[in-house]
């Protein structure tokens, strides 16, 4: 049993597990102790001293966040020294920080700013130490590198180490020269960075952000010549809130959509309608996978690995390059939305596809590179011209004056504004995978899975990996060689869970046959676009509102949506079609390592 | 292979493959090259199965780890207090004068690269210089002549 | 010189016969080494001054199977260079401390961390080693000992620093606790002691703890190497016994006009000429690693400052922000102040600065700044502002 320590924190008798933080000892009796360095989803650095806290009998302050409750430790967290050092050590960091607050896109959300404000912090108190002609590294289509507002915490460089297992970026040099850097200082664009974004969700400051283009965007719309379309991610939904004045975990569909409208978006969809449409192309290309290896006896890359989390697929292509055949050729949906806006789409509202403006509000840093790839222009046109992350799309409706929380809510556009609950949960961890299974499993046998209202609760939850095992009984007569068979599924979400994942396929000793794999920890309502914080306590209740909206839908299985059924019909044909192929999917490129 | 990729092959040979090996390595490339290149960083992080960025962290962090090109002979002048008093300053600039360049730069046939360090443990001795891993203590300005020159005719 | 004690305890001649005093001392149990260690009242020899028999008593109870021994020779403090002398002289006293702590602790395994200004040591050191393991083999003691080179890194001193560079990776120090005693080089219980103190105990080991506590103070037992440089006609290493004054040091290594003493390094305490009578080198007043800096009334204090500050700015790992901006405002500072940029009172800004970085810095480098910062400006003000 784990053994129990007394402690005393600002007056206040507690017992604590040994080894637990003072910071947290702290935080459980309501004691909260400021940190800048410190975040929930990371290992302790104790580097920024914010947290400092003073124990009786002690002459140094110990940082909280790092240092252990220990028996009979008297603490007091706002004593005269604890703030005379604070005071000095968060002027510090302003000495060395590029205060231009006023023009700062993270103003208002920066943990330095607050704690600057919250200590009053006089900006004379010291000479700034800023070092001079920081230049911003803009190469990157996702993530904008702003070093002068660095304040060298790590959190990023944590992030993208322990949360990633990417490590696109380091610490370097030592004394006043360190500094977070890629390797040999090459611009963002040229490193492994896989693009998630969780760099910048982890930031304090303004140092990492993404790439924004809703500048551009405005500007379209405000072009008669320009037929702006929107669509929007499943997650987005549960989040966007976050920025307007609504608690966690609030779902606001029908307002955004309103307010998209009102911004003055030409046609507002849901990207949940191509979510369905990957679902039954991603669906048949898993049956087509398992026949041809199992009745036909053929080679195929088996387990199939889902494609719509662009974070993901550059991990893929710089880590595993050997493995790329595991992948779904499907493309994420946003890049289907994409290709069918500016041909399927552009043709039923007889709109010029060279006028059409496609945008996509995703929870995803990712995707704006995806969209700049050089293959996703099977329309044509560049299929998706900019990709919004919900942050950004809370800062249009900001700008557009909207009052968000007194708006009525309103439906999506047609043609592909129609979706089924199955579409909705893509956005968190293990979302694409029971989507799939709900389809897969009833072509396959001909009836529902069986799992009440239809939740497949093993896929669902934070755990790191996930596994699931289905077992196919009284299958339909074509597929009576799977009769019996228990197909093993696994979901990992956090890309240093694909490479455990990875690395069993690699070893060839992966009893999976069909994995879901998502950069970003939680899922999409974890991405690296999404509001920020970001931790646990909030992944679980944007999740929780995911599961709500699917509850709610009429529909739940992405191969019952009327408007899916109606594409095939009038227009793709059939699922992994010639037009499928061209519209649909796509192929991988082999990247360094190293 | 190029000659470097043999030579990081060579080094993790002997001394392993694991993160502990990183730094016998890159002392093992310096010892070589004088400096470790990019391709050198890429190349030992290609056989340790580490990040690159890792690499040039690690090795960035470390003052003799020097990451970018230097000449055949690193010479480093000790900065700290003792030397300081003692004469450091002229001794920089004698060898200035003899290589025809300034502090922090290399000759232009790549033989030398003046550069200052920090203390070196000869604070008795100063001024102090390291030509590569030679420490020669108790410098003046004829003596810093006497052995620049000799490693000139080297 | 009748008021210093000279000794010859570090550097005196070798036994006839090679790792004689080890193998006599692996006849003991581990128990009575380390009795006899914390018995001799020994403190450790790097400057920070913890009772060495402790540490190895610590590391000894630990559970865990697999333990360290490291030899911390990276010497860097400024002014020090009293291990290069040791290891030049008597390595072979280094390895036995080392392995008479294998012993001790329970390790099979130590390190030493030689740091890479020091390269040119290392074939000698190697030769030694070899001869070392030769006996280590006949003696039947399973204890090997590598030695791995710094790169220029005076953090890697500070011991947990040392052991993320041992690991191969950026030398900054961790959280503690843990304490090395528990969780050092690769996670694993380590005693980690500076190179003059392993030859301390071997030297305990031959005379025994009693005749080993006859030399220094209560408080500081036994003889200190001193590295002494600066304005003196005297430069160089002596072993002296601890616990004199500084004025009884200065008298016999002063030029006749020393202005100041900065004891203990860059990261130690200068002290002025008014201060010299009441100044008892040795833990009980000013704790040294050994280095006495001799500052004459030529010298500005001032520039001093500059170059120790300006070393501090370069080698602070830089991890966290009292050490790593806190240097750079100090420096930034005292140069404003000199320049009349800034008034003289920033000076009392600076000296708060100084305190904040002595009790929030996450280890010893950050702490120690502020000896010298404020031992400096509070003794020569005038020096800073005109």
């Amino acid at each position: 049993m784990a053994e129990i320590v007394k402690i005393n924190i600002d007056g206040i008798a507690l017992e604590v597990t040994k080894g637990t933080s003072i910071l947290d000892a702290a935080k459980s009796v309501n004691v909260k102790i400021p940190t800048l360095c410190y975040h929930e989803d990371l290992c302790v650095a104790g580097n920024c001293r914010v947290c400092v806290v003073e124990v009786e009998g002690r002459k140094n302050l110990v940082a909280s966040c790092a240092a252990p409750a220990e028996q009979g430790m008297v603490i007091k967290t706002t004593t005269p020294k604890v703030r005379r050092a604070r005071t000095d050590i968060i002027s510090l960091l302003v000495s060395e920080h590029n205060t231009q607050c006023t023009t700062c896109y993270r103003s208002t959300n920066c943990e330095l700013q607050s704690l600057a404000a919250e200590y009053n912090v006089d900006s004379e108190r010291y000479l700034s130490v800023l070092k001079p002609n920081i230049q911003v590294d803009k190469s990157s289509y996702s993530i904008e590198k702003d070093d002068s507002k660095c304040v060298r915490c790590q959190r990023c460089v944590r992030t993208c180490a322990e949360l990633q297992h990417v490590n696109a970026i380091t610490v370097a040099h030592k004394g006043r020269d360190m500094k977070i850097s890629t390797f040999m200082e090459l611009p963002m664009n040229e490193v492994v960075c896989v693009n998630c974004g969780q760099c910048v969700t982890h930031c304090p400051t303004g140092a990492l952000t993404e790439r924004r283009y809703y500048h551009e965007i405005w500007e379209a719309i405000g072009d008669p010549d320009k037929h702006v379309v929107i669509n929007t991610a499943p997650s987005v939904r549960v989040a966007l809130g976050e920025m307007l004045g609504y608690p966690v975990g609030t779902r606001v569909t029908g307002k955004m959509v309103t307010a998209l409208k009102k911004i003055g978006f030409d046609s507002v969809l849901d990207t949940d309608f191509t979510a369905d449409l990957t679902i039954i192309e991603e669906g048949h290309e898993f049956l087509q996978r398992v026949t041809k290896a199992l009745k036909h006896k053929e080679k195929v890359a088996l387990p199939m690995i889902t494609s719509c989390s662009p974070g993901w697929v550059k991990f893929i292509e710089h880590m595993y390059p050997d493995h790329l055949d595991h992948l779904s050729p499907c493309k994420s949906p946003h890049q289907m939305f994409g290709a069918l806006t500016k041909t399927f789409y552009a043709q039923k509202i007889g709109v010029d596809p060279s006028k059409i403006v496609s945008v996509a509000a995703m929870p995803c840093a990712a995707k704006k590179f995806e969209a700049n790839r050089p293959e996703m222009k099977s329309s044509g046109y560049q299929d998706v011209d900019a990709g919004l992350t919900t942050r950004e799309i809370g800062q249009m409706i900001k700008q557009s004056g909207l009052d968000f929380v007194n708006l009525p809510d309103s439906n999506y556009d047609s043609y592909m504004g129609e979706s089924s609950g199955a579409a909705v949960i893509f956005g968190a961890t293990g979302g694409v995978m029971e989507a799939a299974l709900r389809t897969v499993y009833e072509v396959v046998t001909g009836r529902e899975v069986p799992f009440k209202n239809l939740a497949i609760t093993p896929v669902r939850g934070l755990e790191g990996i996930k596994e699931a095992t289905i077992k196919l009984e009284n299958v339909v007569p074509e597929y009576s060689f799977l009769e019996g068979a228990e197909v093993k599924v696994a979901i990992a979400h956090g890309l240093k869970n694909a490479r455990v994942i990875m690395d069993q396929i690699k070893n060839g000793t992966s009893p999976y046959l069909f994995i879901e794999i998502m950069a970003c920890p939680g899922g999409c309502i974890g991405g690296g676009g999404q509001p920020i914080p970001t931790n646990d306590e909030i992944r679980k209740k944007r999740i929780a509102a995911i599961y709500a909206e699917d509850e709610g839908m009429p529909i739940r299985k992405s191969h019952e949506v009327p408007e899916i059924k109606k594409i095939y019909e009038t227009y793709l044909e059939k699922p992994l079609g010639h037009k499928s192929h061209e519209l649909l999917h796509t192929h991988y490129k082999k990247r360094n390592r190293y | 292979m190029t000659e470097t990729k043999e030579l990081v092959k060579k080094l993790a040979d002997k001394y392993g493959r694991a993160r502990e090996s990183l730094m016998p390595i890159l002392q093992g490339v310096i010892e070589e090259e004088r400096f470790v290149s990019s391709e050198a960083m890429t190349e030992i992080a290609r056989e340790l199965d580490i990040a690159s960025a890792e690499v040039y962290g690690t090795a960035t962090f470390y003052s003799f780890l020097d990451t970018q090109p230097r000449g055949k002979y690193v010479i480093r002048v000790c900065k700290t207090i003792t030397c300081d008093m003692h004469g450091k300053k002229k001794v920089i600039e004698k060898i200035e004068d003899l290589l025809k360049i300034k502090l922090g730069e290399t000759t232009q046939d790549k033989k030398f690269t003046l550069l200052t360090t920090n203390c070196l443990g000869w604070c008795h001795q100063g001024p102090v210089m390291l030509i590569n891993s030679t420490p020669y203590p108790s410098l003046d300005e004829n003596k810093v002549t006497e052995i620049i020159m000799d490693y000139m005719s080297k | 010189m009748e008021n210093l004690k000279r000794v010859d305890l570090i550097f005196g001649a070798y036994t006839n016969e090679k790792y004689k005093v080890l193998e006599s001392t692996l006849k003991k149990s581990s128990e009575q080494i380390i009795t006899e260690m914390i018995n001799s009242g020994l403190k450790g020899r790097g400057g920070a001054g913890f009772l060495t028999g402790l540490k190895w008593k610590f590391t000894a109870q630990e559970s865990e199977p697999t333990k360290y021994v490291v030899c911390n020779a990276d010497e860097g403090e400024p002014g020090t260079f009293k291990d290069r002398e040791i290891l030049t002289k008597v390595p072979r006293k280094v390895f036995s401390g080392m392995a008479i702590c294998g012993k001790a602790i329970g390790a099979k395994k130590g390190y030493m961390y030689l740091r890479g200004e020091y390269q040119y040591l290392l074939p000698d050191l190697m030769a030694e080693l070899d001869v070392y393991h030769e006996h280590a083999k006949r003696f039947n003691h399973d204890f090997t000992i590598e030695i791995r080179m710094g790169s220029g890194a005076y953090i890697c001193g500070e011991e947990s620093a040392l052991f993320e560079s041992i690991e191969g990776k950026r030398g900054e120090p961790r959280n503690k606790p843990p304490y090395p005693t528990v969780s050092g080089v690769f996670s694993k219980p380590t005693v980690i002691n500076n190179v003059e103190t392993f030859v301390n105990a071997v030297m305990i080991m031959k005379y025994g703890a009693e005749e080993f506590k006859k030399l220094g103070t209560s408080d500081s037992r036994g003889s200190k190497v001193f590295s002494i440089s600066g304005d003196t006609p005297k430069a160089g290493i002596h072993e002296l016994e601890l616990g004199m004054t500084l004025a009884d040091f200065v008298a016999e290594f002063g030029d006749g006009d020393t202005k100041a003493v900065q004891v203990g390094g860059a990261s130690g305490f200068c002290v002025p000429r008014k201060k010299f009578n009441e100044t008892i080198i040795g833990f009980e007043g000013v704790p040294t690693g050994g280095s006495m800096m001799l500052f004459n009334s030529s010298r500005s204090m001032y520039n001093v400052l500059h170059n120790y500050l300006d070393f501090f700015e370069e080698e602070s790992c830089g991890q966290c922000t009292p050490c790593r901006v806190g240097c750079q405002q100090l420096l930034k500072g005292i140069h404003a102040v000199k320049k009349g940029e800034k008034p003289s009172s920033y000076l009392n800004q600076l000296l708060q600065l100084s305190d904040t970085m002595k009790i929030t810095a996450k280890c010893g480098l950050g702490q120690s700044v502020a000896n010298s910062f404020s031992s400096i400006v509070e003794n020569f003000k005038e020096e800073m502002i005109y």
